[in-house]
């Protein structure tokens, strides 16, 4: 017999350990999976998560991945922390993308120099105005923000699919549903020559460090964690409670913004309707997974870009469906939200009670 | 034979070497208890000292890792709550369940274990009500009822079942003293008449006068048994926080001037939550080195005139506050700090600390503005580190440092920790809600000692509490919250605990039971 009982204290060993256990159980199921679909257990985990870093330019790819998955895990851990629940970074993300690229398609000939930031700046703001509206939601009408910024992410794919293969569709691009490319200059430069690494990239890292100096350091910091740990003992403080919730979603929302104008305006190099592969949902997983620590996010976002290249491994050299990164992902989620029940609680073995009546006992 | 002895003239329970192990605290370490036959045993020590620990074993709320309890002279496992009752052992606990909806019959009849004994329940409620003097209105809705009214519906719920043993759980915390004084005529009653009472407090006047044993535990063990008559109520604090007890040796020196720091004018607050308590009309004036205690019993109106006073509700109209002469009615705790209002609330946990924060943070919490702990838009963690240390050593706050988790701390030490880290802004108000509430007496007098210190450099302070014993020996003048009004202030020379017990009551009258149910529905 096993019972769990609480610690009455947050185990720090576990609040590490949980993730690695994660990651371990999850290796596990995933070979089974990949077993039960007639694969070599072993060689398959091998090719969905080692080969793709071994592979050329695998670590340009995995960076390349990662970035805006970083940039997006950091975003979701700060607004977290505050106990603010953004769950719709994907519908900020595409309203980053076409904010962005709106701007980098209607001014074609501007020169780098003008553009270029501008339509980093226009892609912050999408995504802010897209976490605005649930922010407002929240805080006029107390409109869960779960569930309106999640319902916002199918009205911004609506809006990309509508762009794309109405009003912006390219004139010469032969009726598919994409923009035209983007010009030079509105385009993401390449930080590390002969690679394809790019300024997004050293962006994120960037953006990571920034926001855990923000996080814990500064006053609004110090509030947003208040907010998140202690409601009625932020309110004794002063701090405005409102106020920090429209902080964390534009803050998050402007993150989620900027990973979209980036992916576009550099990997993708135009807008199409397939500009994510659900970037903003595994940027939830980025966040628990760096243990709602900016820079835990960077370790997050590495491991979640490595899923989506092992998902490609997976289907060219074993022939298995793509869905195995969702499964992955999935199954790392929740293997990782099960292990945390370590972090507050212990498993104890329980002896049956010794009888406390009779002289024999 | 033997056993038939033991079980007529044996004590009534016995308990022997009863453990009981919390993660991380052993709440109980091989406690031994006896209680007689037509006994009122006192069961006394500190907050976290194991009491409660104790006796939910005793009513089968939990189950003892090890030891034996012996009841009327035969060893019995209690398994939950119904067999301790069917026993004939009932509790009254602190925290009352009663369902606020319904009414008196309805709640009691939910706690009975037998269903046939619902029939004719509202007549038994009545008799015994009547023949212990302990007045109740069977189809009365509890909502509607005094704190000290909802905890007769307890104690008559409990003498339904005819209990051997009764236990009481701090009962007089929530009680004025006239009705303290009803209970214990009550409980000598029923002590009388064959029912042992095993009576939980930390109040030593009370359980000199009450109780004939005495069992006193500190830190999960039993230091002593005795006959709480035979000691001095400083003796009996000795053995209860092992140690000897520090008295207030400060006597204050009155430096009151005229001009009056904190005024309050005819402030109206409707409560934001269901079963809250509306402010009405209350007005209240502190001078310059003058301590105002604001006496009453917890539910009245006090987190309401707290979260009024800190600026947590924004009180309506600017002038309805006063602080040194700036209309502060409209302002948020942040405003009101910068023109020298510190408060100190009564929760600890979630409230006036982040558990899961260590001192420094919390220190920064409140004080970043005054104490100016930042810098330009961040922690100045220099300053910070240093003012939770300067908290910590001259409030002789026991921990491992400004590092470590408020949550670490005993209630006692972070309370210290927190009236530190306001009195420590040098404010020029300051409102403590609660001052010693869960507090252990040494940490009570250091508290106590901040308090009068900071009166005599020229603050005004409000001291709200239930605790009458410390207003009266705290405070310059007193005002009773009753039913979210304040009664005009009486300074504390003239005030008798008579006279604060019956405004209390919510009258200005002698609290007869007649007048106080129609008073209640008044209110």
């Amino acid at each position: 017999m096993f019972k769990i009982e609480p610690r009455g204290y947050a185990s720090r060993f576990w609040s590490i350990g949980s993730p690695i256990l994660a990651l371990a159980l999850t290796v596990l199921v995933t070979g089974a999976i990949f077993k039960s679909m007639g694969r070599p257990a072993g060689l398959s985990v091998y090719t969905f998560m080692v080969e793709p870093l071994l592979a050329r330019n695998g670590l340009s790819a995995l960076a390349i991945k990662a970035a805006p998955l970083i940039m997006i895990g950091v975003g979701l851990a700060l607004c977290y922390r505050a106990n603010v629940w953004n769950i719709g970074a994907e519908g900020q993300f595409t309203l980053g993308a076409i904010s962005g690229g709106g701007l980098a398609l209607a001014l074609p000939d501007a020169p780098f120099v003008a553009i270029y930031p501008a339509i980093l700046v226009a892609g912050v703001l999408g995504g802010m105005a897209w976490a605005a509206i649930s922010a407002w939601l929240r805080t006029s009408f107390n409109a869960n923000e779960i569930l309106t910024s999640l319902m916002l992410t199918y009205v911004a794919q609506l809006v990309l699919i509508y762009l794309v293969t109405g009003p912006w569709r390219d004139p010469m691009g032969f009726g598919f549903p994409q923009t035209a490319m983007f010009s030079d200059a509105a385009t993401t430069p390449i930080i590390a020559p002969g690679t394809r690494i790019h300024l997004g990239c050293l962006a994120a890292v960037l953006v990571a460090i920034a926001m855990w100096l923000l996080l814990s350091k500064s006053v609004l910091g110090f509030q947003l964690r208040v907010v998140g740990q202690a409601p009625r003992a932020a309110r004794f403080a002063g701090f405005n409670k409102p106020r920090l919730i429209w902080v964390a979603m534009l803050i998050s929302g402007g993150l989620a913004g900027l990973a979209g104008i980036f992916e576009v305006s550099g990997p993708v190099g135009q807008l199409t309707t397939s500009i994510s592969p659900g970037y903003g949902f595994t940027g939830v997983i980025v966040a628990f997974l760096g243990r709602l620590h900016p820079i835990g996010a960077i370790f997050g976002g590495l491991l979640l870009a490595l899923s989506y290249l092992g998902g490609n491994s997976a289907q060219i050299d074993l022939g298995m469906p793509n869905a195995v990164t969702g499964i992955f992902q999935g199954i790392l989620l929740f293997f990782l939200l099960g292990c945390d029940i370590l972090i507050l609680y212990r498993i104890k073995r329980v002896r049956p009670l010794p009888s406390i009546s009779g002289a024999g006992a | 034979m033997a056993t038939d002895t033991t079980a007529q003239s044996g004590p009534l329970l016995s308990v022997k070497g009863l453990v009981k192990q919390f993660p991380g605290c052993l709440a109980n370490d091989h406690v031994d208890l006896t209680v007689g036959r037509h006994e009122i045993h006192a069961l006394l020590g500190e907050n976290g000292a194991g009491k409660s620990t104790l006796v939910k074993m005793i009513y089968g709320v939990m189950k003892p890792d090890e030891g034996e309890i012996v009841f009327e002279g035969k060893p019995v496992v209690i398994q939950n709550p119904a067999q301790a009752r069917r026993l004939g052992i009932g509790m009254v606990f602190q925290h009352f369940s009663l369902f606020e909806a319904l009414t008196v019959a309805e709640n009691i009849a939910l706690g009975l274990n037998n269903p046939e004994d619902r029939k004719d329940l509202q007549g038994r409620i009545a008799a015994i009500s009547q023949s212990y003097g302990l007045p109740l209105d069977p189809g009365a809705s509890v909502h509607d009822l005094s704190v000290g009214e909802r905890q007769r519906i307890e104690i008559v719920r409990c003498l339904l079942q005819k209990p051997r043993l009764l236990i009481m759980d701090e009962p007089t915390s929530v009680l004025t003293p006239q009705e303290v004084e009803r209970l214990f005529t009550v409980l000598r009653r029923l002590a009388a008449e064959g029912c042992s009472i095993l009576y939980i407090s930390h109040k030593l006047k009370e359980i000199r006068e009450l109780c004939s044993k005495a069992t006193i535990m500190r830190l999960g063990r039993v230091v002593a048994h005795c006959a709480p008559a035979e000691k001095t109520a400083k003796e009996l604090a000795e053995l209860m926080i092992g140690a000897d007890l520090k008295t207030s040796g400060h006597s204050r020196e009155l430096n009151q001037g005229e001009e009056a720091r904190l005024v309050v004018e005819r402030l109206t607050v409707r409560s934001p939550h269901p079963f809250g308590t509306d402010l009405k009309d209350i007005s209240l004036s502190v001078r310059r080195g003058e301590i105002l205690g604001i006496a009453g019993i917890a539910g009245n109106g006090q987190t309401e005139l707290m979260d009024a006073l800190s600026g947590e509700v924004p009180a309506g109209k600017p002038e309805t506050i006063m602080l040194d002469g700036a209309p502060i009615g409209h302002f948020g705790p942040r405003e009101r700090r910068k023109i020298g209002g510190c408060f100190v609330p009564e929760e600890r946990n979630g409230h006036g600390a982040v558990t899961t924060m260590s001192l420094a943070e919390n220190g920064f919490l409140s004080a970043h503005i005054r104490a100016s702990l930042t810098r330009s838009g961040f922690i100045d963690a220099v300053r910070t580190q240093a003012f939770a240390r300067g908290v910590i050593e001259r409030f002789d706050v026991r921990t491992t440092g400004p590092r470590a988790e408020a949550r670490s701390l005993s209630g006692g030490n972070l309370q210290k920790f927190l009236v530190g880290r306001e009195v420590e802004q040098n404010p020029g108000v300051l409102v403590i809600n609660q001052p010693t509430w869960g507090v252990d007496a040494g940490a009570a007098v250091a508290i106590y000692d901040a308090i009068a210190q900071l009166a005599e450099a020229g603050a005004a302070v409000v001291v709200i509490s239930q605790d009458l014993d410390e207003i009266m020996q705290l405070c310059d003048r007193i005002s009773v919250l009753a039913g979210g009004r304040l009664s005009p202030a009486v300074p504390a020379s003239e005030a008798t605990v008579e006279t604060i017990g019956m405004l209390m009551g919510g009258t200005g009258m002698p609290a007869t039971p007649v007048q106080n149910e129609g008073a209640s529905a008044v209110v």
